[in-house]
């Protein structure tokens, strides 16, 4: 391979010191430390880098950064890695993507050939039918087509993704001469900043510049380093701008992990992203050879690295001139230096897989290898789009410019106007100082507001009016489409390979405004989301409809301003997951970790059915501490229970414990548990599981904004306590063992009623006699730093009585065999009271409860749903639940199976199910649909419960 | 994400809180019709514009206040405890 490596360039980033050598496709090459892929490759004479999507024609370089469209590579186990921006590591192992078999024979090129076939809306128009065509044939055949890298599930070594929520007072999108005089301006009146830049460096387009820009970029540069209120991050990407300047950025190449989303809440919004240059027009745009003014000068300047070796440049704006001049620099003959301000042109380009003769706009022909446009610039107006601005076209000047943005957005340098560096800075001091005082002053009506909380500093700054004298529009013009017979055959959008005559077939077909042509034929909507195709789609769209281009309007451009990886949006999770004090000891038990809501639980030591047939014949014990637990004080609980109960509440002595049932204010089932009296002004409320935060808020609703005026405490204590369940026949005689302080006798303990005493030593304990399994059982809340203690006292103390932990699923098949429905489970967010075979408990005489009137109303309904128990009549078939019961004739659905199990008490399958009124009566035969299509029987039992339903294994 | 201010905590994001909605005022259940009821569940202003509604401040100080915002632009003005 070739050497176009140049001699030392006065701006380069590469250090020549450090050589890193790295594979393209498995032939090992070499760069430099400040190589990004693509330069490295380009230093070796790589041309082709990747096959495009549909016609796969070969690609080259384009723009040479992070919005090049062809650009995208495989590097190890990552894919589409974007070779543009991606800086060059040892080792790297880097490949083609998209391309079958390989990058230089591809058998897609066929495409071309049939290229017809594949035009606007080829896919809506053929792969419709015959459906099963698409599963069978299309699907697979259109995946070996696919674009993007391969995704390796197994060894994924780069998926530590982080996040981070930062609150500056003043965000900088862009690290260009505006953005960075912006930023120290900002920070010398006393704004905390954050100054984001795209590349690896501050500088923008000084970067690759000459010497008066080098000279400028180090003085500004240094002027950023040196303020200690400027927190600068590179290689990032500000990707969205939401309400109330929530602002997402994406920093890349990170010490702690490959990509970090960055969360900010910005007082001030400095928008500075420059403008990026625009595509030309023309048959062969896409041929590798053909790039951009800034490309050719980002490849000589940064990377010194020569881009072909005769060119011809097409040049309508002083960017491109100068390009003309890095070129001869760079030992490049220039074979024609066209100038489209005087009318000049490039008619087409030939060549495969590279250029290799250029037809001007006058008819020659001539030989070259490099074609360099320089033909008008795109104003990234996207964080502007996101803050509710529409920018306006401006024919004079040939782009967009800014139109209306809130206060707490502020727009600067290129792409509000034109400048020498010196105008450029001047404007970004302004908007920068501008910025600080919005955001200074928005920091301190914050603190004013919140005055209990934090006391703002100082008095409120005075308001800054905006004198900013506006950057020039110098005029340039409108090169959009080249003048050539073929123009239309070139490209618009590179990624979704869509050239201009796509645009114009769809402009024919109807799909005339630029909103339903961007759907139908994806223009723009590849990975630089029209970055360079946007203002070309516009102008091609405007030409086939003979009007202007500020009537054709653009699409709007949304978040994210670049693409962002799934692992990043992932990330890491600040949620942490909460662990019972005893879940070290399951762990180290053998449990299997059940994760429910917040919590990590139990699910079984191994054997579930053996330790809940352990609960029905001896005792064992279970760690149910997320059980929502809310300690309520005061005079008004009662009233408090009143309401939110459907139960009456007013008779409830100390010392005895009623079951309840929540609803919501629709007459929706929503909660249940059991309160106990502990004292005189002093109740423990349970509620469930999962339900446990909701009802705390809910409870705090009412006391905080319907009835202020009751005195009640609420204080949710469940992670303070730790729940153990001791439940079995043996139970009572294991805790005569250790409970110290309460009589445990029938008679002085029964049923529904709580205490407070010592266990194993433990004081404060609270000992509730309920059951959820239907065995004899007590409920111990031990405070949990000595939770470990009491559990391992009770395991210890029970050997002799056959003692065996047991988990949620052996706690759900006991509560099945005894028919205690789940809320949520056995119902969901329409089952009404009545529906949740409540009977009785519900009291409708009551003054005040929540979803009173719904009450009333549902229990005058016939049509309601009923829970019921149901018993298939193959014992040995468990329905899965969620399981229909349909109609055994018209298969109309008449309920559902809503929890199943294999009792191992019984031996047989048990369910409990919501079935519709007809089928609700005792005994009656139901069809219950299966997962796999089969009907089977069931029939409907006298009561919720399997397992004595007279409840006397409890009561004992 | 809007920020959301809260007269105790201080601005917080708005996913430290939770949103309770309008301000509706509750009628007597004992002797709502349920016409009257299901306009207080269900029926809501919903202007594109200035509303006053209730927020509860979830991870912080465990209070429901009001806040007034405008719909349409999300500005807040003075919040309060209920």
């Amino acid at each position: 391979m070739s050497n176009l490596r140049l001699p030392e360039r006065p701006g380069e980033v590469i250090d020549r010191g450090t050589p890193l050598s790295f594979t393209w496709n498995g032939k090992s090459f070499t760069g430099h430390r400040g190589d990004t892929i693509a330069s490295a490759l380009t230093a070796n004479g790589v041309e082709v880098f990747a096959r495009s999507m549909k016609y796969k024609r070969k690609r080259g370089i384009m723009t040479a950064d992070h919005w090049d469209p062809n650009l995208f590579v495989q590097v190890g186990d990552e894919p589409n890695v974007r070779a543009g921006s991606r800086r060059l590591e040892a080792g790297m192992q880097v490949s083609a993507q998209n391309v079958w078999p390989n990058l230089n024979f591809d058998v897609g090129t066929a495409n071309q050939v049939v290229g017809r076939f594949l035009s606007s809306g080829f896919y809506y128009k053929t792969f419709m039918r015959p459906k099963w065509f698409w599963h069978n044939v299309y699907q697979r055949v259109l995946r070996k087509f696919a674009p993007g890298g391969r995704i390796h599930w197994e060894t994924s070594t780069h998926g530590a993704y982080d996040k981070r929520y930062a609150h500056p007072d003043v965000l900088v999108a862009g690290g260009g001469p505006a953005g960075m005089a912006a930023a120290v301006s900002a920070a010398e009146a006393d704004a905390k900043v954050m100054l984001v830049e795209h590349e690896p460096e501050l500088g923008g387009h000084l970067r690759w510049g000459d010497a008066d820009d080098l000279a400028a970029l180090a003085e500004l540069r240094s002027a950023v380093d040196a303020h200690p209120n400027i927190e600068v991050l590179l290689d990032s990407t500000v990707t969205g701008r939401y309400d109330h300047n929530w602002v997402a950025v994406m920093q890349r190449s990170h010490d702690i992990a490959p990509e970090r989303l960055v969360k900010a809440r910005v007082g001030s919004l400095v928008v500075a992203p420059g403008l990026i240059e625009r595509p030309y027009v023309f048959s062969g745009n896409d041929t590798p050879g053909v790039m951009l003014s800034g490309a050719a000068r980002r490849l000589i300047n940064l990377w010194a690295v020569k881009p072909g070796s005769k060119a011809v440049v097409l040049s309508a704006n002083p960017e491109g001139d100068a390009v003309i001049a890095d070129l001869e620099a760079a030992g490049v003959e220039i074979v024609a230096a066209l100038d489209a301000r005087a009318g000049d042109d490039i008619a087409e380009v030939k060549g495969s897989g590279r250029v290799s003769k250029v037809v001007l706009g006058d008819g020659r022909t001539v030989d070259a290898d490099l074609v360099v446009t320089a033909t008008g610039w795109t104003a990234p107006t996207s964080l502007l789009n996101m803050a509710g601005d529409r920018p306006v076209y401006d024919p004079s000047a040939a782009r967009y410019f800014p139109n209306q943005v809130p206060d707490n957005v502020l727009a600067t340098g290129g792409i509000t106007g034109n400048g020498s560096t010196a105008e450029l800075a001047a404007h970004g001091t302004a908007t920068g100082t501008l910025a600080a005082n919005r955001a200074l002053r928005l920091r301190h009506a914050r603190r004013a507001a919140a005055s209990r909380a934090r006391s703002p500093e100082g008095p409120r700054p005075e308001v800054l009016e905006d004198t900013r004298t506006p950057l020039a529009r110098v005029p340039h013009p409108e090169c959009y489409l080249s003048s050539g017979a073929n123009a239309k055959k070139g490209m618009v959008d590179y990624s979704e390979d869509v050239a201009a005559k796509d645009l114009v077939q769809a402009a024919g077909e109807g799909f005339d405004s630029i909103e339903l042509m961007k759907r139908y034929t994806t223009v723009t909507m590849g990975p630089t989301q029209g970055k360079l195709e946007t203002v070309n789609a516009a102008a091609v769209l405007a030409k086939a409809r003979q009007m202007e281009m500020v009537d054709i309007g653009t699409t709007v451009w949304r978040p994210p301003y670049a693409p962002i990886s799934l692992g990043a949006l992932a990330g890491r999770i600040f949620e942490p997951v909460r662990r019972s004090a005893l879940q070290d000891w399951h762990d180290a038990h053998g449990a299997a970790p059940l994760l429910a809501g917040q919590w990590v639980r139990p699910d079984h030591y191994g054997d579930p059915m053996g330790e809940a047939l352990n609960v029905r014949e001896n005792v064992g014990i279970i760690d149910v501490t997320p059980l929502g637990k809310l300690d309520l004080r005061g005079p008004d609980v009662t009233k408090l229970l009143e309401l939110v109960y459907v139960n009456k509440w007013q008779k409830l002595d100390i010392g005895r414990v009623r079951y309840g049932t929540m609803v919501a204010e629709d007459g929706v089932v929503s909660d249940d548990g059991v309160t106990g009296r502990l004292g005189e002004d002093h109740y423990l409320m349970t509620t469930t599981s999962s339900g446990a935060g909701a009802v705390w808020e809910m409870l705090e609703d009412y006391l905080q904004t319907y009835r202020p005026e009751w005195d009640v405490h609420v204080t949710a204590v469940t992670g303070g306590l730790t729940s153990i369940n001791v439940a079995g026949p043996k139970s009572r005689e294991l805790l005569l063992r250790l409970v110290d302080g309460v009589d445990l006798s029938p008679e002085a303990f029964p049923y529904f009623n709580v205490r407070r005493g010592t266990v194993a030593g433990v004081e404060d304990c609270i000992i509730w006699r309920i059951g959820f399994t239907g065995e004899l059982s007590y409920e111990v809340h031990v405070p949990s730093g000595h939770a470990l203690h009491v559990w391992e006292a009770l395991l210890a103390n029970g050997e002799d009585l056959g003692i065996k932990p047991f988990g949620v699923e052996s706690q759900r098949i006991l509560r099945l065999e005894k028919g205690h429905y789940i809320v949520g489970q056995d119902t969901d967010g329409l089952t009404k009271a009545p529906s949740a075979g409540l009977g009785g408990l519900v009291k409708l005489d009551k003054p005040d409860t929540l979803g009173l009137p719904e009450l009333k109303a549902a229990y005058e309904r016939t049509d309601l749903p009923v829970l019921v128990a149901v018993q298939p009549d193959d014992p040995q078939l468990v329905p899965t639940e969620a399981d229909q019961i349909v109609d055994g004739d018209s298969n109309r659905i008449l309920g559902r199976i809503t929890s199943s199990r294999m009792s191992p008490t019984l031996g047989r399958s048990v369910c409990l199910g919501q079935v519709d009124p007809s089928l609700a009566a005792a005994g009656t035969s139901v069809t219950i649909l299966l997962v796999d299509g089969r009907r089977t029987t069931g029939t409907v039992q006298e009561h919720h419960a399997h397992v004595d339903p007279e409840g006397v294994r409890q009561n004992v | 994400m809007i920020v959301v201010p809260c007269p105790n905590c201080g601005p917080r994001n708005s996913s430290d809180l939770r949103p309770c909605g309008e301000i509706t005022s509750r009628p007597d259940p004992a002797t709502a019709s349920l016409s009257e009821w299901r306009t207080y569940l269900y029926l809501r202003e919903n202007p594109a514009g200035w509303v006053t509604e209730t927020w509860y401040c979830r991870s912080g100080c465990r209070r429901y206040f009001t806040i007034e915002r405008n719909t349409a632009t999300n500005e807040i003005r003075d919040s309060e405890v209920s």
